[in-house]
């Protein structure tokens, strides 16, 4: 069978069911083991130095005081961490530069941002390991520095690395920049566009940067043995990424790093990459014990990348009928102390969602004095669909039309493509659009003070490399092994899927993530992959399996293979004529197997394609404190083609968290700085994300438009609900206060001072 | 350094465990038991990962040391089911999908099952600033509080 057969919609037995996740037992009553939950034997605590500097020279360490100092085991800097070139061009979407990576967890000439890592301790406590970082003295000479992307791209600002041109600029510059690089996507003739436009809006946005604030910790063990090999248990997304880039930074063979994932605390992009892993690596192989890292809030807000922040402009003509003609806008990301923004992606988002002749966009990727971006939940976009769904509505109000309608007109259909190249095939956008308008939250009343918000969301999802492995177990169970940290519940859809192509009862199947050494290479759980390409591997591995008890069935029964069905868990006779015969159950077949040649499995190992595009359209109602400028959601309804849900508990789930999510981007979240670039909100109680209190229930309204690349027709479901929600939230805000308000987040003083300006305009 | 003697009830046993004086009771659960089904989300008492009863009353472990417990009555997120079946919001959650990641869920079973003894019938509202101390990032609270209304009500129907 082809990955692209599509099992027929109905009739599913366990796909699309709403069942008990396999781990839920374990997270209910604390045996779930995650990151900080492992201990080993002889363990050391490990515990890092961090710059009190934005932007300072390192003149010096001297680590012998605390070296002295009774239960302290180990000590490294830089000087144990090994160097590399910096990458050259052309450099892929996403950057992976072990020059920066290097420098990143453990600062080498400069450090770059309050909180970048100076040197690491291992000891025999924690507290010990706290009291030699006091011993540890550093001489830095501070330098001046930015943290602004518009004035570190000026030529007069600080310069964060010497050996930084800016990448494709013609000439090639013979001074240094923070401005690493500038991308453009362009389609039509924008010129043209705008000359045809009967109106032109344009305005300009800015956001902060927010973390994926996951709750669990960045932790890990790594045991370095005498032999060469590191056994390492970490938090991650990726224990294959993981693995990949501690090897590469420290000139190790892949083979020698067992990485096992622990279940993982959320992370939402922020545990795509390592920071902790290699320190805690070199620690183990100085001291010759186990080491445990994990980090404390504080140094996780300070030194694990939130998403960039950004400046934007959007500038959109129309013809009076609504139909847009032209389309432009640019954005400034700040990267962080390295470069790899998420420019690609900006330059994808912003008008993909709509069939526009005539879209240029154009985004720099900016070096500042803040802690290394890292993925947040379609990393780029969100930022971008709030500058452009704004505007969008903008475009509504000033040609007096609704903004579904609008949309309707421009909207992009199957055929269509993203500014990037990404050729649409069957897409739920239209359906997306219509259930909006037949939803009763769409015309119900608002309330005094309240505001309704509308935008839209969209997101390439990824397929990529995946792994799986089927056992069948002598007693008929069945036992399945990925290598895709489950975070939000994917075993649940794995064995959903495979029980289907079994025809067997769910609790038969027992899905487990295996670790680096056990199964074959996965890449990261992230960009809503796992379901996808991963539930692809399992499938198949799932169908190789079945091919085999047919086979052993065929060799029973002494018929050819091809003679053999499988249905409902049993190998049948295809011939009915062969009333004789009479099905082999799972079950039997399975405990003939040992003896007639071996046990059953099945394997897959793919390079997945065909994700596709996956779109949600969301409405809010917000209620306004005319006193204090406080923003209270009222209602939250999101739309949302998720090609077919395998467990709609848990893509609701999806969709349910990432609009809170947008909801705390919109309205509270944003990194705070004194004037000396210290970060200032560097726990929960500042950094303060929304709270059960905050928000009200969040209806999912799924549309299922099957992805004709999936068997089962699985979309990616997770990030187009965040890429709308800052947008929707911010235009109910607007709608409620009827002013512009073109800077996130929407904190009460920022909302009472347009209100204010509001009522002074009044008068 | 010295170390203190501490006897405490935990789930029930009696447990006898030494702490230096500026361990927190999560760092005693989690470092000196392997109690590590209360979790440490933040040690600053902003996230109610670490959720726990002490003396019947729902506190962070972060920020009550371990040498305060002496003689108490702790109960942990381990204590929650009883013999083989699970506690009503423990079944519940799991009914309705009330957790992602899963890793804030110990704390917020035991906020929740704190909540309900002081008010079985709470509503919507009630359940949201009941839970207003422990932080979830994946779920946006929706199947949580759903989890929570459910138990309730099958908790005041069952009597229990």
């Amino acid at each position: 069978m082809s990955n692209t057969e599509n099992r027929a919609a109905t009739n599913y037995q366990w796909v699309g069911k709403r069942t008990r996740r396999p781990d839920g037992v374990d997270k209910v009553t604390g045996r779930a083991r995650y990151g900080d939950d492992m201990v080993a034997a002889g363990m050391l605590h490990a515990k890092i130095l961090r710059s009190p500097h934005a932007h300072a020279k390192i003149i010096s360490i001297d680590v012998s005081k605390a070296k002295a100092l009774k239960g302290v085991k180990g000590i490294i800097t830089s000087a144990d961490i090994p160097d590399h070139p910096l990458s050259k061009p052309p450099y892929p979407p996403i950057i992976n530069d072990l020059h920066d990576i290097s420098r990143n967890i453990m600062a080498r000439e400069k450090v770059l941002y309050d909180g970048h890592a100076v040197a690491a301790v291992a000891a025999t406590s924690e507290r010990i390991a706290r009291e030699a970082l006091k011993l540890i003295e550093v001489e830095y000479e501070v330098l001046p520095h930015v943290l602004d992307p518009r004035e570190a791209a000026k030529p007069d600002a600080p310069i964060l690395h010497e050996d930084q041109f800016t990448f494709g600029v013609d000439p090639a510059p013979e001074k240094p920049s923070n401005l690493f690089r500038s991308v453009s996507g362009q389609r039509g003739d924008i010129e043209k566009g705008f000359a045809e436009a009967e109106i032109v809006v344009e305005r300009t946005f800015s956001s902060e940067p927010v973390h994926q604030g996951f709750i669990e910790p960045l932790s890990c063990i790594a045991n370095a043995t005498e032999d060469g090999g590191v056994e390492l248990w970490t938090s991650t997304q990726g224990h294959f990424v993981a693995r990949g880039l501690c090897a590469r930074l420290l000139n190790m063979e892949l083979s020698k790093i067992r990485v096992t994932a622990s279940e993982i605390g959320g992370g939402f992009g922020g545990k795509n990459t390592i920071y902790g892993e290699p320190v805690a690596i070199r620690l183990s192989q100085l001291t010759r014990r186990p080491v445990r890292l994990v980090m404390s809030r504080s140094e996780i807000f300070r030194a694990s990348g939130p998403t960039v922040g950004s400046y934007s402009r959007v500038r959109i003509g129309a013809k009076k009928d609504g139909v847009i003609t032209a389309a432009e806008a640019e954005i400034w990301y700040q990267a962080g102390a390295f470069k790899g923004a998420p420019v690609g992606r900006a330059l994808d988002t912003f008008f993909s969602a709509y069939s526009i002749e005539n879209i240029k966009t154009t985004a720099h990727d900016v070096c500042v004095n803040r802690a290394k971006a890292a993925a947040y939940r379609a990393p780029g976009a969100p930022m971008a669909a709030y500058a452009a769904e704004s505007t969008i509505n903008d475009l509504a109000a000033r040609l007096g039309m609704d903004r579904v309608e609008l949309r309707l007109k421009n909207a992009v259909r199957e055929g269509g493509e993203s500014l990037m190249g990404a050729k649409y095939g069957p897409i739920g956008m239209i359906d997306v659009l219509e259930k909006v308008r037949s939803h009763e939250h769409y015309s119900a009343p608002l309330g005094p003070n309240q505001g309704r918000g509308f935008a839209l969301g969209y997101w390439l999802h990824g397929g990529g490399l995946s792994t799986a492995s089927v056992n069948v177990q002598d007693d008929g169970t069945i036992t399945i092994a990925t290598g895709s940290p489950d975070i939000g519940g994917s075993r649940s859809s794995m064995r959903a899927m495979a029980a289907e192509e079994l025809g067997i009862d769910l609790e038969r199947v027992i899905p487990i993530i295996a670790d680096t050494s056990s199964i074959g290479y996965s890449h990261l759980t992230a960009g809503s992959r796992t379901t996808y390409a991963t539930g692809m591997a399992v499938i198949n591995a799932t169908r190789e399996a079945i091919d085999k008890l047919r086979a052993l069935a065929a060799k029973k029964w002494e018929i050819p293979v091809e003679e053999v069905n499988w249905e409902a868990g049993h190998a049948c006779p295809a011939d009915t004529a062969r009333g004789d015969i009479k099905p082999l159950s799972l079950t039997e077949l399975a405990g003939m197997a040992p003896k007639m040649g071996g046990a059953i499995a099945g394997h897959s190992a793919i390079n997945a394609s065909g994700a596709g595009a996956a779109f949600s359209a969301q409405l809010v109602d917000v209620e306004v404190d005319p006193e204090t400028g406080f923003v209270s959601p009222k209602r939250y309804t999101v739309f949302q083609d998720v090609g077919r849900a395998i467990s709609p508990d848990y893509v609701e789930g999806q969709i349910q968290g990432g609009a809170v999510q947008g909801i705390g981007w919109a309205l509270n979240e944003e990194y705070v700085y004194d004037d000396q670039a210290r970060l200032q909100n560097t726990g929960f109680l500042d950094y303060r994300m929304p709270v059960a209190s905050d928000v009200p229930m969040i209806e999912a309204v799924m549309i299922e438009v099957p992805n004709p690349n999936h068997p089962y027709g699985v979309r990616g479901v997770g990030e187009p609900p965040l890429v709308a929600a800052p947008a929707a939230v911010a235009s109910a805000v607007e709608n409620a206060i009827g002013k512009p308000l073109s800077s996130l987040p929407l904190s009460p003083p920022k909302v009472l001072s347009a209100l204010g300006r509001a009522r002074a305009g009044d008068d | 350094m010295s170390r203190n003697l501490v006897t405490a009830t935990i789930n029930g046993d009696e447990v006898e465990f030494s702490c230096s004086t500026g361990q927190t009771l999560l760092e005693v659960l989690r470092g000196e038991l392997y109690l590590t089904g209360t979790k440490n989300g933040c040690g600053s008492g902003d996230c109610g990962a670490c959720t726990v009863f002490l003396n019947g009353r729902p506190v962070n472990a972060c920020l009550v040391l371990g040498v305060e417990v002496g003689g108490a009555n702790i109960e942990t997120i381990e204590g929650m089911a009883k013999d083989d079946q699970l506690h009503p919001l423990q079944q519940k959650f799991l009914d309705h999908a009330a957790l992602q990641c899963g890793f804030c869920t110990p704390g917020i079973l035991n906020m929740a099952k704190a909540l309900l003894e002081k008010n079985p019938d709470p509503s919507e509202s009630e359940v949201r600033f009941g839970l207003a101390g422990n932080l979830c990032r994946c779920t946006g609270y929706d199947k949580i509080i759903r989890a929570v209304l459910d138990a309730a009500a099958e908790m005041r129907a069952s009597g229990s």
